[in-house]
C-alpha cells in the first residue's frame, strides 16, 4: 500500500517539477534563478513564476479536489455515475460566475476577481441546500431521493444560468461560455492561496473517512452494524466533498471528466480499498490535470485550448484502454 | 369519440397557425419576369425574386417598416437618415438614444419571431447565421437582409448594400464615403511613424489577468488597429478573438496594451489596469503604456468605426494628432 502511494507521489512530483519548465516559450533555468538580473527585466523568471508555476499549482489543487470529491460522492451515494456535479454544486458555482460576468459586477475584493468569489458563493448556496437535504435524510430520506434532488437542483441552476445568459450582452455570453470551458491560467498566487485553505481543510476531513467509505460502499446497514455513525460520517463527507468541489470550480472553472472518471481509473489501478484510493485519487487527479493543462497550453499554439476540452480528449481514450485491458 | 378529438386538434392547430401568420388569403401567380412570382395577400402585394445574391428575399421598392436586430445595422440606418423607418430593434441596441423608445424583438440567440411578424415589417435585418429565423421569415414571406460580421472594409460595403435595399442609396453612399475618408485620414496621419507592437484586449476578469480576450489576426478590431498604426502581436492567429495566457503576453512583449471597455457606468476600469503590473517585464507595463479606451463604439462595427479608429490612432500616436 505504501509503495503504491509512494509511486503515485513520485509521479506527481516528477510531473510538477517538469511542467513549469515546458511551454510555448523557451526559458533557461539558470536565467530563471539568476538573481543578478532584476525580476522586472527577467522574462524567463516571469514566465516561470508568474505564468507557469501558479498554473501548475492551480492544476494540482483543482485536479486533486475534483478527484477526491468524486471518490467520496461515488462511495456515499453508492453510485458509479456520481460526480462533483451530481448534487448541483458545479452548476451552482457556475451560476455565481455567470451572474457576475453578465451583470458586470466587476469589483475585485482584496485583489481577487469577483468571479471566483461569486462562484464559491454559488457553490455555498448549493451546499446549503445539500445540507438541508442531508438533514431531511436523517428522517429517512433515501440515497435515491438525495440523488434525484441533486439532479433537480442541477437542472434548476442550469436553467437559471441560461436565463441569466439570455439577459446579458452577446459579448458577456461569449465570456461566460469561455469561463465554463475552464482555465487554470490564474496569473497570481492570491487565488491559489485563497483556495488552498478550504481545500486543505476538506482533504484533512476526508482523510479520516477511508474505513467509513469502505463500509458505507457495502451499504449503510453493514456500516452501522460495524459501529459507524453513518449520519455523522455522511454529513462530514457531503460537506467536505462540497467544499472541495466549490473551491475547485471557483479556481479553475467547471472542468469536466476529472471528478467522475479519475476515481474509476484509480480504482482500476489500485483496487477498492479507500485507504489507497483516496490518496491515490488526490495525487493522480492533480497529476492528470497538470498534464492536461500542459497539453492545452503547448499543443495548440499561442491561442491554446481550454483545459476542459483536453481532459476528456486525453482521459476518455485512456480510461477505455484501461477498461478493456482489465476486462478482456 | 376519437374522431371528435382529432377534429378538435386539427381545428386548434389551424387556429394557432392563423394567429402566427395573419394572412387571410394568399395567391401565387407568375408574371412576365421568368423565375419571379407575385404574392398576393389581402393587405399588400409584394413582388418576390429568388435569392441569387445571398441577400435573402428581395423587394423592388424601398423599405419603410424595418426591424434591425443587429446594433451595427441599427446605427447604420439612423446614420443614413432612415431611423424613422425603424419600427423595432434587437435586445442589445443602445445607440442612438432614439432606439431606447423602440420595441425589442430579441437578438442573435433568441429572436422573437412572433413579435417580429406582429410588427408587420417590410424588411428585417438579421444575422446571416440565423438560419432558423431566415427560414421562418421565408415561410411568412417577409423580406430580410442577412448581415455578415467581417472586417473593416465590409462595414462600408454593408452600409451601401443596406442603403440600396432600404431605398436611401445616396445617403448611404455619402455616409460610407465619409467613413472611408475618416479611415484614410487616420492612415495618412500615422504613415511613417514607428508602429508599436500592440495587444488589443476587449475582455478579462477584473482584478486579475484571467481569461484575457484579445483581438486576433482577422476581424474589424484587427483592421482598426492596423489602420491606427499598430502592429497586432496576435496578427498571425487567424481568429477574430483569442483567449490569451499570461505566458503569451510575456513572450510576445507588446509595446502597448490597449484595453477596450464598453460597459456603461464602468467606473473601476482605470484602477483595474493595475492588474497588468504582474507582468513587469512587458515593455507596455514597464513604460506605462497600458491604456484604457472606453466606449461601445469599439465593439459595434457600425458608422462610428471611423471615430473609434481615430481614438485608437490618438492613443498609439498622440504626437500625430496634435
Amino acid at each position: 500500500m505504501a509503495a503504491t502511494i509512494a509511486g503515485f507521489g513520485a509521479l506527481t512530483l516528477l510531473v510538477c517539477l517538469a511542467a513549469p519548465l515546458v511551454g510555448t516559450t523557451s526559458i533557461h533555468l539558470a536565467r530563471v534563478f539568476d538573481r543578478t538580473i532584476p525580476f522586472t527585466d527577467n522574462v524567463d523568471a516571469q514566465v516561470f513564476f508568474v505564468a507557469r508555476l501558479p498554473r501548475v499549482l492551480a492544476a494540482i489543487l483543482v485536479g486533486s479536489s475534483l478527484a477526491v470529491a468524486g471518490v467520496v460522492f461515488q462511495a456515499f451515494l453508492r453510485n458509479p455515475l456520481a460526480s462533483p456535479d451530481t448534487l448541483g454544486l458545479s452548476t451552482g458555482a457556475t451560476l455565481g460566475a455567470v451572474i457576475v460576468i453578465t451583470f458586470h459586477i466587476d469589483t475585485a475584493v482584496f485583489g481577487i476577481s469577483a468571479v471566483p468569489i461569486a462562484s464559491f458563493l454559488g457553490a455555498a448556496i448549493a451546499l446549503g441546500i445539500v445540507w438541508a437535504m442531508s438533514v431531511a435524510r436523517r428522517h429517512g430520506t433515501s440515497t435515491t431521493v438525495l440523488l434525484l434532488a441533486g439532479v433537480a437542483l442541477s437542472a434548476f441552476f442550469g436553467a437559471l444560468n441560461r436565463l441569466v445568459q439570455v439577459l446579458g450582452d452577446f459579448t458577456d455570453t461569449f465570456r461566460s461560455i469561455r469561463w465554463m470551458m475552464g482555465s487554470l491560467d490564474v496569473g497570481s498566487y492570491t487565488d491559489v492561496a485563497v483556495s488552498f485553505v478550504p481545500i486543505t481543510a476538506a482533504l484533512v476531513a476526508v482523510a479520516t473517512l477511508p474505513r467509513v467509505l469502505d463500509l458505507v460502499s457495502l451499504g449503510t446497514a453493514a456500516a452501522e452494524s460495524r459501529g459507524v455513525d453513518v449520519r455523522r460520517a455522511e454529513r462530514l463527507a457531503l460537506v467536505s466533498a462540497s467544499v472541495l468541489t466549490g473551491s475547485a470550480v471557483s479556481l479553475g472553472g467547471p472542468i469536466p471528466f476529472v471528478g467522475i472518471i479519475v476515481p474509476h481509473i484509480v480504482r482500476l489501478i489500485v483496487g477498492a480499498d479507500h485507504r489507497v484510493v483516496l490518496p491515490a485519487a488526490a495525487l493522480f487527479g492533480g497529476t492528470f490535470l497538470v498534464l492536461c493543462d500542459l497539453l492545452a497550453r503547448t499543443a495548440f499554439g499561442a491561442a491554446g485550448m481550454p483545459v476542459g476540452a483536453v481532459t476528456a480528449l486525453l482521459g476518455g481514450p485512456f480510461f477505455l484502454w484501461l477498461l478493456f485491458r482489465r476486462f478482456r | 369519440m376519437r374522431r371528435r378529438a382529432l377534429r378538435t386538434i386539427v381545428a386548434a392547430t389551424v387556429a394557432s397557425l392563423a394567429a402566427v401568420f395573419p394572412v387571410r388569403s394568399v395567391g401565387l401567380q407568375a408574371d412576365g419576369d421568368p423565375g419571379s412570382v407575385r404574392l398576393q395577400a389581402d393587405r399588400a402585394t409584394v413582388r418576390l425574386k429568388p435569392d441569387t445574391t445571398n441577400r435573402g428575399t428581395s423587394t423592388d421598392g424601398g423599405a419603410h417598416r424595418i426591424i434591425s436586430i443587429i446594433p451595427a445595422t441599427t446605427e447604420m440606418l439612423f446614420a443614413m437618415g432612415a431611423g424613422d423607418r425603424v419600427v423595432a430593434v434587437g435586445s442589445y441596441d443602445r445607440f442612438p438614444a432614439a432606439v431606447e423608445q423602440l420595441p425589442r424583438v430579441g437578438a442573435l440567440l433568441d429572436p422573437n419571431v412572433e413579435r417580429i411578424l406582429s410588427l408587420r415589417p417590410d424588411l428585417v435585418i438579421v444575422y446571416g447565421t440565423q438560419n432558423d429565423l431566415r427560414t421562418q421569415l421565408d415561410r411568412a414571406r417577409v423580406p430580410y437582409f442577412p448581415y455578415v460580421h467581417r472586417g473593416l472594409p465590409d462595414i462600408t460595403q454593408t452600409i451601401r448594400a443596406v442603403g440600396d435595399r432600404v431605398g436611401v442609396s445616396a445617403a448611404a453612399k455619402t455616409l460610407a464615403d465619409g467613413i472611408e475618408k475618416q479611415l484614410a485620414d487616420v492612415r495618412a496621419r500615422v504613415a511613417g511613424a514607428a508602429r508599436p507592437k500592440t495587444l488589443l484586449v476587449f475582455g478579462r476578469e477584473s482584478g486579475s489577468l484571467r481569461n484575457i480576450e484579445a483581438s486576433g489576426g482577422v476581424g474589424f478590431l484587427h483592421d482598426m488597429l492596423e489602420t491606427a498604426g499598430g502592429i497586432d502581436i496576435l496578427g498571425d492567429l487567424k481568429q477574430q478573438s483569442v483567449t490569451l495566457s499570461t505566458e503569451v503576453v510575456l513572450a510576445r512583449a507588446p509595446d502597448v496594451i490597449l484595453e477596450l471597455r464598453y460597459a456603461r457606468g464602468d467606473t473601476t476600469a482605470a484602477s483595474d489596469l493595475r492588474a497588468w503590473d504582474a507582468l513587469a517585464s512587458v515593455p507596455a507595463v514597464k513604460n506605462r503604456r497600458v491604456l484604457l479606451l472606453q466606449g461601445e463604439e469599439f465593439v459595434v462595427p457600425g458608422p462610428r468605426v471611423g471615430a473609434a479608429t481615430e481614438r485608437l490612432g490618438r492613443a498609439l500616436h498622440p504626437d500625430r494628432f496634435k
